[in-house]
């Protein structure tokens, strides 16, 4: 699923207006002073009061925090689907904050994948259908071109056994690989996840940061979202919120999900 | 997204959804198989008008005696006896734009032959009453001026009259050509038989008929001079109006009418009957058609309801396909499509089963089974446009939804 890179940066340059400011240092992700406030009713709630960082390439950052420190607002900034009020967010060198609704649409179908907390495939629909998804809104990708990437990004996280099942044949950690296939599927430039073990018992979750940490090894850079410090030390890097602020920023000391797994109690679970 | 991926979507969603998707169709398919049903049988009944009034000949003008106006009061029109064989001659001789005239008279009476008997009419004409009529003759050949002139005891006869009382001979008419029967007591022979013509549009069987020269009827059977109508026959349909003036003209002259009498007349061409058919049945199948209209704008409604709670059930789907790069327009145009594919499934759907029913309509009524192509064509593209308006709506809804909003849908 990872494919060579020069043909990834071609896209954006051409396809969007957003001012480019190419970074030699391999940041895919760089946001400057970061704001985002909600107006609600007549009060102004400031969910992202200024945050800077980088995310380079083959990163695997941990975006840390309580609940309501900003990390879902974060996310879907990261992932095009939110503007900030104020503040820069380039992304592959193109600046999101002054794209159109389009362009950020086309952003995400070509330079993102998400992985949800509650998987959200759609009802009644096959695997396979699942993955192709994202590629349908890709005019330039053909038919047979779609089955075969979505094959084998069903392969990738150990679901081609699984092709012809739905939704409501499988169970939670099963949904998340066939979401985790979706949002690998295009190549993105980055893989943003929120809250992606947070419906799944302990043992799942473990399967599913391996799973995670596979990708990553492979050369999928991964912003991942979650409350959960054990799930964090699966990660690389760790960026911590607090109440809209960026608390701290550091390098972890990874641990092998695949390890973690094996050491869990036999009992543990079923 | 290209248009076949945008088809793919839009199917895959009708496929996935096969109640709902059955239950949108059905509003359609009722609204526009009662369209098509309706239009086609108002269609059918206006045709079988036509051809009934065309196998009476579109050139005929018809005389008739008209109510007389004595100081205000209207009289009876049987108590008038205004038309004679003198005015049916003068339009003979004298009208240019008129090529066969012949007097009716007709009497009512019992027809017998042997054991079989049966009620019928006879009916008086000249010679030329048969092609002013449109009939052939199946066998045998029509009364002669000569007949006419002599008043001969001779008749041609209809089919049904030969069914009802000569039984053995209805495989083989020609056997009935020289035989008697009696009339009111008085022995015709049969000359010839016509054509079978079948039932006019009104159920009225046109092959009950019997027709001898009208000097025979007045003189034999009424025994007066008066005539109950003259037939003509324009030269052509286009001067069919200038005959009806000269035929008018005519008359007045032969009784002697004064400029500010009325006609004791009325002179009425086969298209003014038709034409006033026709607008009675044109308005009957307007008024069906608007009824089913009705319906249709109904199943319209039940598109936009049901795309309304589809769209607001499919809520997280929506912003997961934003999440994954969907437009707002790729969002509006899947819906658009959806609505549209249903409401086009329903309209085919419709139009078999309108007419199927038209058919089954059409043939109990005994009336030609008229396929009204316009009707299927409007109600086709009233299909797609009823899919569109009514999608539009729900469809706009889901285009305009924010995606973190839609995906946080419960
Ligand atoms: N659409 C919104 N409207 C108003 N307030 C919001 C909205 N989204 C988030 N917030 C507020 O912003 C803050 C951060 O929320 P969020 O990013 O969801 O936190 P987290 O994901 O870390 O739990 C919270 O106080 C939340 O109430
Ligand atoms: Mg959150």
């Amino acid at each position: 699923m990872v494919r060579a890179d020069k043909k990834k940066n071609t896209f954006m340059s051409e396809t969007t207006n957003g001012s480019t400011a190419k970074n030699d240092n391999q940041s895919i992700i760089r946001i400057e002073d970061l704001k985002r406030d909600f107006i609600v009713g007549s009060e102004t709630v400031h969910a992202l009061r200024g945050v800077t960082f980088n995310i380079n390439k083959g990163e695997f950052v941990a975006i840390m925090g309580t609940s309501g420190s900003g990390k879902s607002t974060m996310l879907n900034i990261l992932g095009c689907l939110d503007k900030p009020t104020s503040g820069h967010y380039y992304i592959d060198g193109v600046d999101a904050a002054v794209c159109s609704k389009d362009q950020l649409a086309e952003i995400r179908n070509k330079k993102i994948g998400f992985v949800f907390q509650s998987y959200n495939l759609l009802p009644r629909t096959t695997s396979i259908e699942q993955v192709e998804l994202p590629l349908l809104y890709n005019s330039n990708i053909s038919a047979k071109e779609r089955r075969e990437r979505a094959e084998h990004a069903l392969e990738l996280v150990g679901m081609a056994n699984r092709a012809n099942h739905t939704p409501n044949q499988m169970s939670g950690g099963q949904q998340q690989r066939i979401a985790i296939a979706r949002a690998i599927v295009n190549d993105p430039v980055i893989l943003l996840a929120d809250e992606a073990t947070g419906n799944l018992d302990t043992r799942t979750s473990y399967e599913i940061m391996s799973l995670f940490q596979k990708l990553n090894s492979q050369g999928v850079t991964i912003g991942f979202v979650t409350h959960e410090p054990d799930i964090a030390l699966f990660t690389k890097r760790q960026v911590m919120l607090r109440d809209g602020k960026m608390m701290k920023d550091n390098l972890v000391d990874t641990q092998s999900a695949q390890a973690a797994l094996e050491a869990l109690p036999a009992s543990s679970d079923y | 997204m290209n248009l076949s991926n945008l088809l793919k979507v839009a199917w895959d969603a009708i496929l996935r959804n096969k109640t709902r998707t059955l239950l949108t169709i059905l509003g359609v398919v009722i609204g526009i198989a009662s369209v098509i049903a309706m239009v086609s049988i108002g269609q059918s009944s206006s045709q079988s008008i036509t051809n009934q009034v065309s196998s009476m000949g579109t050139n005929m003008i018809m005389v008739m005696r008209a109510n007389q106006r004595r100081g205000g009061v209207s009289m009876g029109a049987d108590n008038s006896q205004s038309l004679t064989i003198s005015d049916a001659e003068k339009i003979k001789r004298e009208a240019k734009y008129i090529s066969y005239v012949s007097p009716l008279v007709s009497a009512g009476g019992q027809i017998v032959n042997g054991n079989n008997n049966a009620i019928g009419t006879l009916q008086g004409g000249s010679v030329d009453l048969l092609k002013i009529r449109k009939f052939d003759l199946a066998a045998g050949s029509n009364f002669t001026e000569d007949d006419v002139a002599r008043y001969s005891k001779v008749c041609v006869i209809g089919q049904t009259v030969i069914k009802n009382i000569f039984p053995d001979d209805t495989l083989n008419i020609a056997n009935v050509v020289g035989k008697d029967i009696k009339f009111k007591g008085i022995p015709l022979k049969i000359i010839g038989v016509l054509e079978a013509k079948g039932s006019n549009s009104m159920g009225q069987d046109q092959d009950d008929i019997m027709i001898a020269p009208y000097t025979t009827v007045q003189k034999r059977f009424i025994g007066n001079d008066y005539l109950q109508m003259i037939y003509c026959s324009a030269s052509s349909e286009e001067v069919a109006e200038d005959a009806v003036t000269e035929v008018a003209l005519l008359l007045r002259e032969n009784h002697k009418l004064l400029d500010h009498q009325f006609d004791d007349f009325e002179v009425r061409t086969q298209a003014e009957m038709l034409s006033m058919m026709n607008s009675m049945t044109g308005t009957l199948t307007t008024l069906l058609a608007a009824i089913a209209s009705i319906s249709l704008i109904v199943g319209g409604i039940g598109i936009m309801n049901i795309m309304y709670v589809t769209v607001t059930e499919r809520t997280k789907e929506i912003g997961l396909r934003m999440a994954i790069g969907a437009r707002g327009k790729d969002i509006l145009l899947q819906f658009l499509i959806e609505s549209a594919i249903l409401s086009l499934i329903g309209g085919v759907i419709g139009i078999i089963l309108g007419l199927i029913l038209s058919y089954v309509g059409t043939s109990l009524m005994g009336m030609p089974f008229v396929v009204s192509y316009t009707a299927i064509g409007v109600s086709f593209v009233v299909c797609a446009a009823t899919g569109v308006f009514f999608g539009w709506y729900p469809a706009k809804k889901a285009a305009n939804m924010d995606p973190i909003t839609a995906l946080r849908y419960e």
